[in-house]
């Protein structure tokens, strides 16, 4: 049997991750320095771990009910409420999930049919696309602007709406830029889609992760958008939690339901021992949280001091733990740029088109990493561009 | 004072003004006049660096050691801690409550070093009434560092 020609053609025709070559290339380079990774470098606070290890000694090894545990669930709407005054009712409006990442397979596959238009503002998260495809739905870019600090405008919006458009999804704070949303950035947008049959996906993993001095804001605070948005959030980024995989979706109590039923299908529930701790980081970890805020605040700072003084332009990232400088004053590709920087500097940033067509030309960096390791890196960066510039 | 300062100090006192500055958002005048405020003010009272002694092969014991003694009327505790703390043997002294007086960390060449120290020096201040020595065998974690457990990043390379 040729077992290739069993493979779904909508399947095999979504292309693998732009990123993976590179994980080829780094794998075995003594000395190197990766501000590709997509995580952050502190391990999982103490507290929260210890209360895992705690769980496993009791012997709460079992499922859970599909939704999540009660408890986590009440957590976490206490969580939404005191840190972005957003309310929602555990019982009704809260999916634990895998990951933030399930919670939006699970969101699209929950709205979309076969055809149907799903927006999605580029250079963005690379899994928004492959679900999108997955669901058997199309994929619509839009190419933000570095002008614009990569924020969503209505124009943009409203040029690639049809009345095939069922969902749009807003990753911000953003992977891969930084970018992030105010709330005069949401006024004209909210204004646009208040009457039309459109359902948002906000992807809100970074949330915590915010540089502007100001709080955070959803596209779900706004009264008219509450019903319509999907928010996905977890523990991932704002916890350091990426292992335990435990992300939630919160929105209207009918789309929450329909996405349990394939979680419970698919999933059954989310790991117990990450929930147990899941429950201790919301309760117990606002002040960890705001000093790793306050560490990846110092770093941002060097990252973006840093590229700036080697020449190149690099707006500034209000969010997350990315960089997204501007490197085409190298004359390079960002794709030749990464490589030629991997094999001669041993530094690997990720190009900027593996996030979306209008991402080239940039680079992605995370500054989730060490002071030290990001001053060497800074350091190497130059030696490298200064020959091209 | 400015305490993101000092706590990126306390971390690191190796990085630079211009670093820290960059770091905080400030100026790097800004940094050095900061710095400069909270030496004289004695806030800022040193940057010693934290050293694994095990490693340096070097002969150092210490010991912690629990100090009972007689406060004395109107100067209380302070005289007699003072008499403790001027022996450069003595690398920090405190004041306790519970079931003894002062707490004093001790380091010597060797344990009869050390213990001569006590014999002769500190059981001899006057209102000393007794001690009681706990010589350390090994340190797991000293100032908020683990000893022995260098930080490796075990994440993947490249993820998605």
């Amino acid at each position: 049997m040729n077992v290739k020609k069993m493979i779904a053609p909508h399947i095999e025709a979504v292309p693998f991750s732009g990123i993976r070559k590179y994980f080829d290339l780094i794998y075995d380079m003594k000395g190197a320095i990766s501000l590709g990774i997509g995580e952050p470098d502190f391990v999982t606070p103490y507290n929260i771990r210890e209360e895992g290890i705690y769980s496993l000694e009791k012997g709460y090894t079992h499922y859970s009910a599909n939704a999540g545990f009660i408890e986590l669930r009440q957590e976490i709407c206490n969580y939404m409420q005191r840190r972005f005054n957003l309310s929602y009712e555990p019982e009704k409006d809260v999916l634990v999930t895998v990951g933030g990442s399930e919670a939006i397979d699970l969101a699209i596959r929950t709205i979309v049919s076969k055809g149907d238009e799903v927006i999605i503002p580029e250079p963005s998260f690379v899994a928004y696309k492959g679900c999108t495809l997955f669901a058997g739905a199309v994929p619509v870019p839009i190419n933000l602007k570095a002008e614009n600090e990569f924020r969503l405008k209505r124009e943009e919006l409203e040029k690639v709406v049809t009345e095939k458009t069922k969902i749009l999804i807003l990753g911000y704070p953003n992977n891969p830029t930084g970018a992030i949303m105010e709330y005069e950035d949401y006024v004209e947008i909210v204004d646009f889609l208040k009457d039309k049959d459109i359902m948002v996906i906000s992807d809100e993993l970074y949330a915590e992760l915010t540089y502007s001095g100001k709080n955070h804001v959803s596209i779900a605070n706004f009264e008219e958008m509450k019903d319509r948005t999907i928010v996905v959030n977890g523990l991932s980024k704002a916890y350091a939690m990426t292992g335990w995989r435990i992300g939630y979706a919160c929105g209207n109590e009918h789309i929450i339901e329909q996405m349990k039923k394939i979680h419970q299908y698919a999933i059954m529930c989310a790991p117990t021992t990450a929930q147990y701790a899941a429950i201790e980081a919301l309760k117990n970890s606002d002040d960890e949280v705001k000093e790793m805020v306050t560490e990846y605040n110092q770093r941002r700072r060097v990252v973006v001091d840093g590229f700036r003084e080697i020449g190149f332009d690099c707006f500034e990232p209000r969010g997350a733990f990315y960089v997204f400088p501007d490197i085409r004053k190298t004359g390079l590709t960002s794709d030749q740029f990464c490589e030629e920087l991997l094999k001669e500097e041993k530094v690997l940033v990720i190009p900027g088109g593996a996030f979306g067509e209008c991402g080239e030309g940039f680079v992605r960096a995370t500054y989730a990493n060490s002071m030290e390791n990001l001053i060497e890196a800074i350091s190497r960066i130059e030696r490298f561009a200064k020959r091209f510039m | 004072m400015d305490r993101e300062i000092l706590k990126i100090l306390s971390k690191n006192s190796r990085l630079s003004n211009k670093q820290i500055a960059v770091m905080i958002d400030k100026s790097e005048q800004y940094v050095a006049d900061k710095i400069k405020e909270m030496e004289d003010k004695n806030i800022l009272l040193g940057y010693p660096a934290l050293i694994d002694v095990e490693k340096t092969q070097e002969d150092i014991v210490t010991a912690y050691i629990e100090v009972k003694v007689t406060p004395q009327r109107e100067r209380g505790f302070d005289e007699v801690a003072e008499r403790i703390y001027q022996f450069p043997q003595v690398k920090s002294c405190s004041l306790m409550s519970g079931g003894y007086d002062l707490f004093v960390t001790v380091e010597g060449k060797s344990m009869k070093d050390v213990a001569l120290f006590v014999a002769e020096k500190l059981a001899t201040v006057d209102s000393v009434l007794s001690t009681s020595t706990h010589f350390v065998l090994k340190k797991y974690k000293d100032n908020g560092v683990i000893f022995n457990k260098k930080h490796k990043d075990n994440r993947e390379a490249v993820v998605l």
